[in-house]
């Protein structure tokens, strides 16, 4: 597919922006970027990084409590936000005769965003609720995004739980938030997406209307979330309440999506070998031929694939019967790992991953949400926007041999297993 | 933990307060007005039935080089009552199976050749029907059509697929059954529609061990058929040549007989909610139901904007109430379920256990006031423009065409339907919305059923009432 047509530009206060001009439909996204996720937050602070997004729904200097969402949804548009390892997103996808009004609401929160101790109260208790209903009240709740990531690194911005922890979230502050923000929040620390039917020179001259004076504040210098690889097999048990089957894990670390882009993709397009299809060779073994798991799947990024900086992990999960034993599940991942590490994928399993892949990337793409939402993250994380659109031709170009030299680096000697047992150690009813 | 009391700030005092951060020198700003609304370009489409029955709906969108597919075949159980019935059983190991080999193609094969064109083929069933979607490459048409052709007149139900696909199901099915909404879901349907088949959405791991292989091959060759059934395919191709397409490849599936559609179903009728125990939960399902309109009644554009005032969407009364004012739950919202001839409103909630009794009271006061206060110009004109944007927004990429297309013909709509929708919206008046509320929103017309730990919430909703305890 030929690349659309992109422009970018940086404001004087720091903003990067990029614009994706497409005529098809007559509605647009826009998106923000801030560069902070749940990495950053610190120790006594779990969760903090999410509460945060939360606050910036609740009001600035030209919107009282609850405007932002009736302006967007007045216009006919949607909007949420979303915290991640390594950035927070915002985004409006809206009819585009409300383009300047988006613009506007982002701009406002961006440079005077309020934060009262009522608000935090509030969204404390939501927050809470979207936890009970997302991992506390279900089964495999944080299975494996919230339970992996402690036995695979060891660091606190690496191993803790992004959700946070009630004792965590209670004791947040106004004071924090004030804090947070102005660390992290500053327009040169944040990339404004806008994808759609636009007119690019319009759109800019808007855009230097509503952001152009939100003042520029200083960039706090990302640190680095580098710790080595793990040395040795860890291991972890965790029970679960409300699953009826046990599950499992398997974390390794893949290589820097950022610095050595095409090891990363090999590690993609080994999952698809692994798990993608009818056809696959862990679908194959495990669920067709010793029939030991219910399901299987492979993936980067507990996420989904490129949307985190190093460290990233490389992530294997299965549910199967009580009966069968987890090191039996295990042993036939290892067994068709070396299978791989042996002998290289044939042509005709490669050509299945790309020709999926590809059809997945403009099925992304055709949804104006995650497009403007892919643009902003490959802009913050990449310095790439157009990253979004190459990656086909860059999936297509993995070779058989780089797929083999991937699987050679999940080893067993250096990898994180994680272990759900159901709280009723029969498991079924 | 011993590090709670710490501090975000890594320099004290370095950073603005709260009250400085929140105002600017230039003080407050005007909202900007909406700009001029550009309309959707036409749609370029062909809806026909072809000789063996089957209603092909074309529509073009070339935003990308993809197909998407929609096949809908009524599936109901014929039987009176789902008490003792098979179907439901058989139909889950038929949907489970229908993909996993054909006479000409195994399992691997149909994968392989989906696969290499970049597609996918998925079959669920629902009580209603049988739902076969996929996509692929728009230049792999032809492939998804001849391997979807193979399916319906060709699907060989393997033995050794059958029996491993029937663990497999009864695995699922426990593991569907453990999640807290799917267990509100299945109490819900029971105490609304009883034994009807419409509402036993997952057989019993009895029921499906029971099934044999033949009365899976009959199940196909008496039910997955042509006449009744709706095929819709959106994507970057040109309707005329891909209903002709369609009619090649599909020419081969035929029966004189139609596919079974569901038996009406009865009226919701209101009345007291069922508490149903799940022991340790720590969060409530609070799910409510009363009787809507389908989409072709005169008052649906009416009862869809009151509905979207009452918990629709996120500046609705129910979500500034109990989410953003009390802070009982992080999900509320009422939604209509079309089904056969008619639509069932629907109100969710997931709370606290301590909050459960609380946000029901707050729940049933909004229902009564939407009707005794009715909404204001300004909540009507919020909603409707919702309305008329959302249904833009999400009918914007193919895959979201595709499947609002399939919805409606499943309720015997059209694209026509589709694109006079926001007229209708725009000619409704606020005392028509004033009107439906006080009919349809009353507290009076809506039952349903509570799940949580009965031990923690049944004081509280003794004393609040209208709750049968177990």
């Amino acid at each position: 597919m030929a690349p659309p047509e992109l422009h970018r530009s940086t404001l004087s206060n720091g903003l990067r922006v990029v614009l994706a001009p497409d005529p098809t439909a007559p509605v647009v996204g826009v998106s923000v970027h801030y560069d902070v996720g749940f990495r950053s937050e610190p120790e006594g602070r779990t969760g903090f990084a999410h509460l945060f997004e939360h606050l910036m729904f609740q009001g600035s200097e030209s919107l009282e409590k609850l405007a932002h969402f009736r302006h967007v949804q007045s216009s006919g548009g949607t909007f949420n936000g979303s915290t991640h390892p390594d950035y927070t997103d915002y985004y409006e996808v809206l009819p585009s005769a409300a383009l300047e009004r988006a613009l506007f609401l982002e701009a406002d929160r961006m440079r005077a965003p309020k934060i009262t101790a009522e608000n935090l109260r509030n969204q404390i208790d939501v927050v809470k609720e979207e936890i009970r209903l997302n991992v506390l009240n279900r089964p495999y709740g944080g299975f494996p995004w919230i339970l992996l990531p402690p036995v695979l690194f060891d660091t606190f911005p690496n191993a803790h739980n992004g959700y946070g922890d009630f004792t965590d979230l209670e004791n947040a502050t106004v004071e924090d938030c004030a804090a947070f923000f102005d660390t992290y929040y500053a327009p040169g620390n944040a990339v404004l997406t806008v994808a759609g039917d636009l007119d690019v020179r319009t759109t800019l001259a808007l855009v230097e209307k509503h952001f152009g004076d939100v003042p520029a504040r200083p960039v706090a210098q990302r640190p680095s979330f580098a710790e080595p690889p793990p040395s040795a097999a860890r291991r972890a048990e965790h029970t679960d309440a409300h699953a009826p089957f046990p599950a499992l894990a398997v974390g390794y670390r893949v290589p820097d999506p950022v610095g050595d882009l095409d090891a990363y993709l090999a590690h993609l397009v080994l999952a698809g070998v692994l798990t993608d299809g009818d056809g696959s060779r862990l679908q194959q073994r495990l669920v067709h031929r010793d029939a030991i798991v219910t399901d299987v799947g492979a993936g980067c990024g507990l996420f989904g694939p490129l949307e985190a900086r190093d460290p990233d992990t490389f992530s294997i999960t299965a549910i199967h019967a009580p009966e069968v034993a987890a090191e039996t599940v295990l042993a036939a991942i290892d067994e068709e790992l070396e299978k791989l590490a042996s002998e290289p994928p044939t042509t005709e399993e490669l050509a299945k991953v790309t020709a999926r892949w590809v059809s997945t990337m403009h099925r992304e793409h055709d949804r104006l949400t995650s497009r403007t939402l892919g643009l902003g993250s490959a802009e913050l994380l990449f310095g790439r926007a157009e990253l979004i659109y190459e990656l086909p031709e860059r999936i297509a170009a993995v070779t058989a041999e780089e797929v083999s030299a991937a699987a050679k680096t999940l080893r067993p000697d250096a990898r994180a297993v994680l272990i759900v047992n159901p709280a009723s150690s029969g498991g079924t009813e | 933990m011993s590090a709670a009391d710490q501090k975000l700030d890594p320099a004290p005092g370095s950073h603005r307060t709260a009250g400085e951060i929140g105002r600017t020198e230039h003080g407050p700003r005007p909202l900007p007005e909406l700009g001029e609304q550009r309309p959707p370009a036409d749609l370029s489409s062909v809806d026909t039935v072809l000789p063996n029955g089957l209603r092909v709906l074309a529509v073009r969108r070339s935003a990308v080089p993809l197909v998407e597919l929609r096949l809908r075949i009524p599936f109901a159980d014929p039987a009176d009552s789902a008490e003792g019935s098979q179907h439901s059983a058989r139909a889950e190991v038929l949907a489970s199976t229908v993909l996993t080999g054909t006479d000409r193609r195994s399992r691997v094969e149909i994968d392989t050749e989906l696969a290499l064109v970049g597609g996918e083929l998925d079959a669920v069933v629902d009580p209603e029907r049988l739902s076969i979607s996929g996509n692929a490459l728009a230049s792999g048409l032809d492939t998804l059509l001849d391997v979807l052709r193979d399916v319906l007149t060709g699907a060989a139900y393997p033995a050794d697929e059958v029996e491993r696909e029937r663990d497999r199901l009864v695995e699922r099915i426990a593991l569907a059954r453990s999640q807290p909404s799917v267990i509100a879901r299945e109490a819900l349907q029971r105490h609304l529609y009883g034994d009807h088949p419409f509402a036993k959405e997952m057989p019993e791991a009895e029921e499906i061990a029971r099934v044999r292989r033949d009365e899976v091959a009959e199940l196909h060759a008496s039910a997955v058929l042509p006449r009744g059934s709706v095929l819709v395919v959106v994507g970057d191709v040109d309707p005329n040549d891909a209903v002709r397409a369609i009619g090649e490849s599909l020419a081969a599936w035929s029966s004189d007989a139609s596919a079974v559609e569901l038996r009406p179903l009865p009226l919701v009728t209101g009345g007291d909610l069922l508490l149903v125990h799940r022991p340790g939960a720590v969060q409530s399902q609070i799910r409510l139901a009363a009787q809507g309109l389908a989409r072709t009644d005169p008052r649906y554009p009416a009862l869809q904007i009151a509905n979207l005032v009452f918990g629709g969407f996120f500046s609705s009364r129910l979500v500034e109430n109990i989410r953003e004012d009390k802070g009982y739950t992080y999900s509320a919202r009422s939604h209509p379920e079309f089904t056969p001839g008619t639509a069932t409103l629907l109100v969710d909630a997931d709370t606290a256990s301590e909050a459960t009794a609380a946000a029901l009271l707050e729940t049933r006061y909004e229902l009564g006031k939407l009707g005794l206060v009715p909404p204001t110009e300004s909540e009507v004109d919020t909603a409707r423009r919702y309305a008329v944007g959302s249904l833009l927004t999400a009918t914007s990429s193919q895959a979201g065409l595709a499947s609002f297309l399939v919805n409606l013909a499943g309720n015997g709509l059209d694209v026509d339907w589709f694109t006079a929708h926001p007229e209708r919206l725009t000619a409704v008046t606020r005392e028509q919305v004033a009107e439906v509320a006080l009919e349809f929103f009353a507290p009076t017309a809506f039952t349903g059923v509570l799940v949580g730990d009965a031990e923690r919430l049944a004081p509280q909703l003794r004393a609040l009432g209208g709750v049968v305890l177990p």
